[in-house]
């Protein structure tokens, strides 16, 4: 069951490629939400049962609901334009996800590790380096906040994978989440809309040597 | 007393974040320092004891945390608004105290902590208060430094987190042992290789965001840049020494294993790069605070190629940690003066510095002294030591690198503080300058005597923290 959830999750990263509208990529990361749930759920299901509410609730209400509808708010309200505008067309961007996702198919396979699952391990990879893709070719700020969500989802997975035998780890990856996303999209909701009018990251290059 | 002094220190945010009234304001930093003094006095007490779990006073968290509370005394006590008096409401002026003693609380638990999860927290805090300060000013300015800083600090925090995830994979089924650096340093030898360096490249790059190496060093310099002087001061000093505790601590686990001869090799090469591309931005900056903050990079540098000589290059290494703070930390409190002067930090329209400001100009002279290694700077003392132990462990090449860039640097900073000091400026008008307070130069001149102090003739306590922590590496 966990499989499916997870290759849902890495078929996600490929709609997200050709995705053009942001309240899409919203949709897509509310999504990866409910699967992140899935897979808790089913992976951590014999530790102990706080925790497991924490990390549950943690998945269902901040990843799934609270963050996509920020991000909604935000889009809304800086009045920014629903086109991605990415640097490079979506084509390309679709076979460079997927040359990502065979890439790391292949480092999966490669590593011999019976402490790691891996599948765990390949969705986890991936979501971070196309992540990372996506934040060097999306152009607008909102795009950026969006795949630091996406980046933090891989890192979730990842630390699901180690985390029956130390679910504090678990908690820490979601500390980051909280802390993180609540910082970044508050200073985002509040201040940038004033000082900048364009929410174009090039707005954002003028300190330099 | 580690949780009653965390405790404290929140509430005390908290309530200067609320207040409005200037005099409260002033009464509580006053008490955040005397916690602050009196819990570095329990480290100091207390030397090598475990604390509510997850910290521990040892060498090492006793000289960064000293370092600290030596630093924020100046820093909290300097006028920060010295520049913006008009701009300066009490509701900005709650936020940046508050963020303040937060900022310093994290860097004091994340020196102390004993357990690499905590210390990562605290890393993260201290980036979130950092962007508070950053983002001090409001402007277009203040506004790119500080989303750059949390968006790099935040992938180079997640880079760590996976490194933590990675270190607990090499750990082969040892979960019951928790995550204390004693234990893993216990566990370093059957720690599974593979794991271990691909645990030990994520969290040296993450953390570079915060010591500021190659690759992740951008950031910090915007940082510095934009936030108000006594804050630069800290972000430049103890923020970085925060950044090293991390790396260090993860550098004796792989120390005792068997990789780190090729650990050793990834120090020396980032630390060279980090070497080489401050000198090469010192070349053409000009911006003073940002010729400040690639000045650090440099010294960062000097201190990762210290850790990756070994042998006396350990000494070297922390010794110049330490004296580089006081220097760095009074020469950026300098530049608010600088600043308050001039009304500017470009080089081409600041000048003649003598004339305006006698008692700031002649530390400036003394401080690029002090911060260009020339004796009776206690800079050359550990420079010394490093160019000695690099001598010892043959590494010719290394060495000859290190001098040719450390002399374009000297070159290059040389230039710009003797044109600040004596060259009129472009367009200054002269009429209508402030006055700085001369009270507040004095802070600046301890601190630059205090490096004299412990490089020519060091208390022999302080010779024995630094001793033990080289032994804690190499035991």
């Amino acid at each position: 069951m966990t499989n499916i959830l997870l290759i849902v999750f890495i078929i996600s990263l490929l709609y997200f490629a050709i995705a053009n509208r942001l309240m899409t990529y919203v949709k897509i990361l509310a999504l990866q939400g409910i699967l992140l749930f899935g897979v808790a759920f089913i992976e951590l299901i014999e530790i102990n049962i706080i925790n497991l509410i924490f990390i549950l609730f943690e998945t269902i209400v901040v990843k799934a609901i609270a963050i996509p509808l920020f991000m909604r708010y935000i889009i809304k309200k800086n009045k920014i334009t629903r086109e991605a505008e990415p640097y490079v067309p979506y084509f390309v961007s679709l076979i460079v996800i997927t040359a990502i996702i065979v890439v790391t198919f292949f480092i999966g396979n490669y590593i011999q590790e019976p402490n790691l699952n891996k599948i765990y391990f390949i969705a986890a990879l991936s979501a971070l380096v196309s992540g990372l893709y996506f934040i060097s070719t999306r152009r607008k700020i909102i795009t950026h906040v969006i795949c630091y969500a996406m980046i933090e989802n891989g890192v979730f997975i990842l630390s699901l994978a180690v985390g029956h035998n130390m679910p504090m780890l678990v908690n820490l990856g979601i500390l980051l989440d909280v802390f993180v996303s609540i910082f970044l999209l508050g200073m985002f909701v509040n201040k940038i809309g004033d000082v900048i009018n364009e929410s174009d990251v090039t707005q954002l290059s003028n300190i330099k040597d | 007393m580690t949780l009653f002094y965390l405790a404290g220190s929140i509430l005390l945010a908290g309530a200067l974040f609320l207040n409005r009234n200037a005099l409260i304001n002033k009464t509580l930093v006053i008490i955040f320092l005397l916690l602050q003094v009196c819990y570095t006095a329990f480290l100091v007490i207390y030397q090598n004891c475990s604390d509510a779990i997850y910290f521990k006073s040892d060498a090492l968290a006793i000289l960064m945390t000293g370092t600290l509370t030596i630093i924020a005394i100046p820093a909290l006590l300097h006028r920060y608004d010295y520049v913006y008096k008009e701009q300066d409401s009490p509701a900005n002026r709650g936020m940046y105290y508050g963020a303040m003693v937060i900022f310093i609380m994290a860097l004091t638990a994340g020196y102390t902590a004993s357990h690499i999860a905590v210390t990562w927290i605290f890393v993260e805090i201290t980036t979130l208060s950092t962007s508070v300060l950053t983002f001090h000013r409001r402007n277009a300015g203040s506004i790119e430094a500080t989303w750059k800083y949390i968006f790099v600090c935040s992938i180079s925090l997640v880079f760590v987190f996976i490194g933590i995830l990675l270190l607990s994979l090499a750990m082969n089924n040892e979960y019951q042992a928790g995550m204390q650096y004693s234990t893993l340093v216990q566990l370093a030898p059957s720690l599974d290789p593979f794991w271990l360096k691909l645990a030990f490249i994520f969290i040296f790059t993450g953390y570079t965001a915060k010591l500021g190496l190659v690759p992740m060093y951008t950031a910090g310099i915007d940082a510095k840049d934009k936030a108000p002087a006594p804050a630069s001061a800290l972000f430049s000093s103890v923020l970085m020494n925060l950044g090293f505790v991390g790396i260090l601590r993860m550098y004796i686990i792989t120390e005792h294993a068997s990789i780190h001869a090729w650990v050793n090799a990834i120090i020396l090469i980032t630390a060279l790069l980090s070497i080489f591309v401050a000198t090469v931005y010192l070349l053409k900056v000009r911006n003073i605070k940002r010729m400040l903050a690639y000045s650090s990079i440099e010294h960062m540098g000097i201190v990762m190629v210290g850790i990756g000589t070994g042998g006396i290059g350990y000494y070297a290494a922390i010794l110049q940690l330490i004296l580089h703070s006081f220097v760095k930390s009074s020469l950026f409190l300098q530049v608010g003066h600088l600043y308050k002067t001039f009304k500017s930090k470009e080089i081409f329209s600041i000048g003649n510095y003598f004339k305006y400001n006698t008692p700031g100009a002649v530390f400036l002279l003394l401080a690029f002294i002090g911060i260009a290694a020339i004796p009776p700077s206690g800079l050359f003392i550990s420079e010394f030591y490093l160019v000695l132990a690099l001598i010892q462990a043959h590494q010719w090449f290394v060495l000859i690198l290190i001098l040719i860039l450390l002399t374009i640097i000297l070159w290059t900073l040389g230039k710009n503080v003797f044109k600040i000091l004596f060259v009129p400026p472009l367009g200054f008008n002269p009429k209508n300058i402030e006055k700085g307070n001369g009270y507040e130069t004095l802070s600046h001149y301890l601190l630059l005597g205090l490096t004299v102090y412990l490089g020519f003739c060091p208390p022999q306590g302080f010779v024995n923290l630094i001793q033990s922590v080289v032994h804690s590496i190499t035991f």
